[in-house]
């Protein structure tokens, strides 16, 4: 028996939509899917009229439906803003130059410019290079810490007011759950926030327009809209410990479809006792970005890589800081404990 | 995105167990007989000398138990309220100056007519548990579950009880106690004589319960759609059963035998409940959102495994009650799913539980409307919780409601053109105490209900949570009258306050 849409009341329901339960058509399914992004963008003011937005792509399903979604409301609704795409090019053979050629070929679809920067102009290290010094463990620590900073670098080299990334409802519940089976709390506060507009100076404004947005809803988007992007996982990441969370939130959405938004409101309406240490933003002594120790992230771990040494970006050594900025060489013990990797 | 795993994972590694030291880590001398964390090997006097040491210590700092004051604890029967037993009563019969000085008595509730037990099967479990409880000497209360339908409407009240300056002194506290029960009741500490009488008065109680009530509960079960619903349900009616005996039997404190593996599984299933807002009530060590009854939580210290090798070690008898999760798939319940989310996790990496469980530590209730605590509409109706649905209009609350709207028929052609201030920012009562001005609220299913006045519109009073739970139920009138007549009443009060709201001053701004 053909359902009838729930919305229209005339066509034929094609889809069930995943957050609702709600029977749909497919021309109210994108405009409800449409509708929703369009509501987040204005109730939360993620953009104002005049600005330069760079969409952070990668050529992934989320980041193509994003910039489809922004380009259509941008005209739909007039919000005057000026688009473009920002690509970064971690160096993974087989797996980024594909996904860089989805991007190019949206450039063209939508008309909007791009830009890619790569870690070896930035770094002088492609990612390639980097797992042949650290092997596959850990190697996503470098390939996320990087990619934030590139993809602020790119935004400045394009002077881009705002940038937006696609990460979806999924994503964002995901990292509520994977912050408290961490136990860290600093990030279990931030990371439910829609923009980081607040974190000051130094850093150019993200925000997340898709943050309620079911990844279930942006495969049937996508597929409903014929949307072109890669779809791969990366040849680097075994990813264990985020898998269990994201297994568990397949779980729970599962067993109530409504899980991932509650667990989003959860992670909304928590708050943190006074009294808990908080880290303090402040910025990189060496290269000015944004950081919460004396060097940023990215520089130890860079630093770790010039010297041989892969393990000093990966764990705490806050201690090290003085030594690295001063170029001071480290001790013997110190360096046995950075160089070896474990198997 | 994926880097912050990676760098923790030095911590969360399995580390394999290192060959038994034949000697206890703490006297060196005692064989070992069990190893509690990785390396700490005890033996059996260390272990129990440690152990009790545990839960005098929790009490001693948390000090929210004064001398003589009347303690019910909530035993179900399982190891860890057991196990609170009988840490309670080693507390209390020891000569040593630091003896417990506090009241005890037991509440048990039987939900075998929730979880499907016989009529036998019930009787053999409580008598099971009424013989464990004369053994301990402490007054004893059996409450069953169908119980809730003779509820007064009073126990959704939260009542303030005298105002506690978090900063003053434990001292001062006791002091004001001991003159607030002198002036109550005449006496200082209830003798041990008072206690026993207590203790002949309440065993005798009639077990029995109106059929009328059994098949209410069967009713109320029945329309519950979910495993996940009903367990929450079904906790929060336990909780106002236990709230009532303490009430009704002067009870100022109630003790939960919650351990910290328990409290783990709570905390992420309350997440992902949406219970965001009052994990730390949920979670922490006193919750007092009843205001004149505080739920203290002693055995959040133990793990389930430290719970489970004293009681064998040192014959704490428990009782097996299966109850509604038992012998259910993995996937039947939130609940469920995560339960055993974290059992597997905490095998694969061991600090899993404790790492959850220190979260919570960090973390407090976000809106606590300090001045609000006696403004009922503020509280939820069932969890009685601070509402937390009066969030930002970016919010995941809205989000899902502007979902619901858009995918509902009839309105696509009122709302492309529509801007954020057009969109209803919901606060309980706007909307739906007034009964449809179909304005603001669309034709969601948020105020269909609200003109007939037979079954009241509880969205509006609830929690993120608790709606969700009454969504999942096909016929909320099967819910125990003094829960609707309590919603009645609020509601009232809600389109009371509508009415005259132009006249109020904001008070709570200022506060803040």
């Amino acid at each position: 028996m053909p359902v009838q849409c729930s919305s229209c009341t005339k066509k034929r329901a094609v889809l069930k939509r995943p957050k609702t339960g709600h029977s749909l058509c497919k021309d109210c399914f994108f405009w409800a899917f449409e509708e929703e992004v369009h509501q987040t963008i204005v109730s939360a003011r993620l953009f104002n009229r005049g600005e330069t937005v760079g969409i952070g792509a990668s050529g992934g399903k989320d980041s193509t439906v994003l910039a489809h979604v922004l380009k259509v409301l941008n005209e739909r609704y007039d919000y005057g803003l000026k688009l473009l795409l920002l690509s970064v090019d971690e160096g993974i053979t087989g797996y980024r130059d594909d996904s860089l050629e989805t991007v190019k070929r949206n450039q063209q679809q939508y008309e909007l410019p791009l830009k890619i920067v790569s870690y070896e102009e930035l770094y002088g290290w492609t990612m390639d290079a980097i797992v042949k010094q650290v092997g596959l463990k850990n190697n996503c620590t470098f390939c996320g810490v990087f990619r934030r900073q590139a993809l602020d670098r790119g935004a400045m080299m394009l002077k881009v007011d705002k940038i937006c990334t696609g990460h979806n409802a999924d994503d964002v519940a995901e990292t509520v759950l994977m912050n408290v089976l961490r136990g860290d709390i600093a990030r279990l506060r931030r990371c439910t926030a829609i923009s980081t507009a607040s974190e000051g100076e130094g850093a150019i404004p993200r925000c997340k327009p898709l943050k309620y947005t079911y990844e279930k809803e942006i495969v049937l988007y996508a597929y409903f809209k014929k949307l072109d992007y890669f779809s791969t996982e990366c040849i680097y990441s075994p990813n264990a410990y985020r898998g269990h969370a994201r297994t568990f939130l397949k779980d729970l959405e599962s067993v109530r479809p409504s899980a991932i938004v509650d667990v989003i409101h959860s992670g909304e309406t928590l708050s943190v006792k006074e009294g808990v240490k908080m880290p303090v933003q402040g910025t990189c002594s060496r290269c000015g970005y944004i950081s919460s120790q004396a060097l940023c992230k990215s520089c130890v771990l860079l630093e770790g890589l010039n010297r041989g040494l892969p393990r000093l970006g990966i764990g705490k050594h806050h201690r090290l800081h003085g030594k690295i900025l001063a170029q001071q060489p480290l001790t013997q013990q110190e360096e046995r404990k950075l160089k070896a990797i474990d198997f | 995105m994926c880097q912050v795993d990676e760098e923790y994972n030095g911590h969360l590694e399995k580390i394999s167990l290192p060959t038994l030291s034949k000697k206890c880590v703490k006297c060196k001398d005692g064989t070992a007989v069990l190893i509690i964390r990785v390396g700490d090997a005890f033996c059996r006097d260390c272990f129990k000398e440690y152990f009790i040491h545990k839960f005098r210590a929790m009490l001693g700092k948390n000090r929210v138990i004064f001398p003589g004051e009347k303690v019910l604890l909530a035993v179900s029967g399982g190891p860890a309220s057991s196990s609170m037993l009988s840490q309670v009563q080693e507390g209390l019969s020891r000569d040593a100056p630091k003896k417990l000085r506090f009241v005890p008595g037991i509440v048990f509730v039987d939900e075998g007519g929730a979880c499907g037990l016989s009529v036998e099967e019930r009787q053999r479990a409580i008598a099971q548990l009424e013989s464990i409880f004369r053994e301990k000497g402490f007054p004893y209360h059996v409450v069953h579950l169908e119980q809730v339908f003779s509820l007064p409407g009073s126990v959704l009240e939260a009542v303030s009880s005298a105002p506690e300056q978090p900063g003053s002194s434990y001292k001062a506290a006791v002091d004001q106690f001991i003159q607030n029960s002198r002036g109550e009741h005449g006496l200082m500490e209830p003798s041990v004589e008072d206690a026993e009488s207590g203790f002949a008065q309440l065993s005798t109680q009639d077990p029995t319960y109106p059929t009328e009530h059994r098949l209410a509960l069967e009713r109320l079960l029945a329309s519950v759609r979910t495993l996940t619903a009903k367990e929450d349900l079904l906790q929060t009616l336990r909780q106002h059963l236990i709230l009532h005996t303490a009430r009704v039997h002067g009870y100022t404190k109630v003790m939960m035998g919650d351990s910290c593996s328990r409290l783990a599984v709570k905390l992420l299933s309350s997440i992902s409940l949406g219970r965001g807002a009052s994990l730390a009530t949920d979670t922490g060590f006193s919750d007092t959102r009843y205001g004149d009854v505080v739920i203290v939580r002693p055995m959040r210290d133990y793990s389930s495994k430290e719970i489970a090798f004293y009681n064998r070690m040192f014959n704490v008898p428990s009782v097996f009650i299966p109850g509604l999760d038992t012998k259910t798939p993995e996937k039947a319940s939130i609940q469920r799913l995560t339960e055993s989310f974290v059992t597997k996790l905490q095998a694969d990496f061991p600090s899993t539980v404790s790492t959850i469980y220190r979260t919570s530590e960090k973390l407090h209730s976000a809106r606590t409307p300090q001045s609000a605590i006696t403004d009922l509409t503020s509280k939820c109706l069932l969890c009685m919780c601070a509402i937390d649905t009066n969030t930002e209009e970016a919010s995941a609350f809205n989000a899902i409601l502007v979902s619901e709207r858009l995918s509902q028929s009839g309105l696509r052609e009122t709302a492309p053109h529509t801007q954020a201030q057009a969109l209803p920012t919901e606060s309980p009562g706007q909307c739906c105490s007034s009964g449809g001005q179909g304005q603001g609220c669309g034709s969601g299913d948020c105020c269909s209900s609200a003109q007939s006045s037979v079954t009241p519109d509880l969205k509006g009073l609830l929690c993120y949570s608790c709606r969700l739970t009454i969504k999942d139920m096909t016929a909320v009138e099967t819910l125990p009258q003094y829960i609707m007549t309590e919603a009645e009443k609020r509601q009232r009060r809600l389109r009371m306050k509508m009415e005259i709201s132009e006249f109020l001053l904001d008070d709570e701004e200022s506060g803040e």
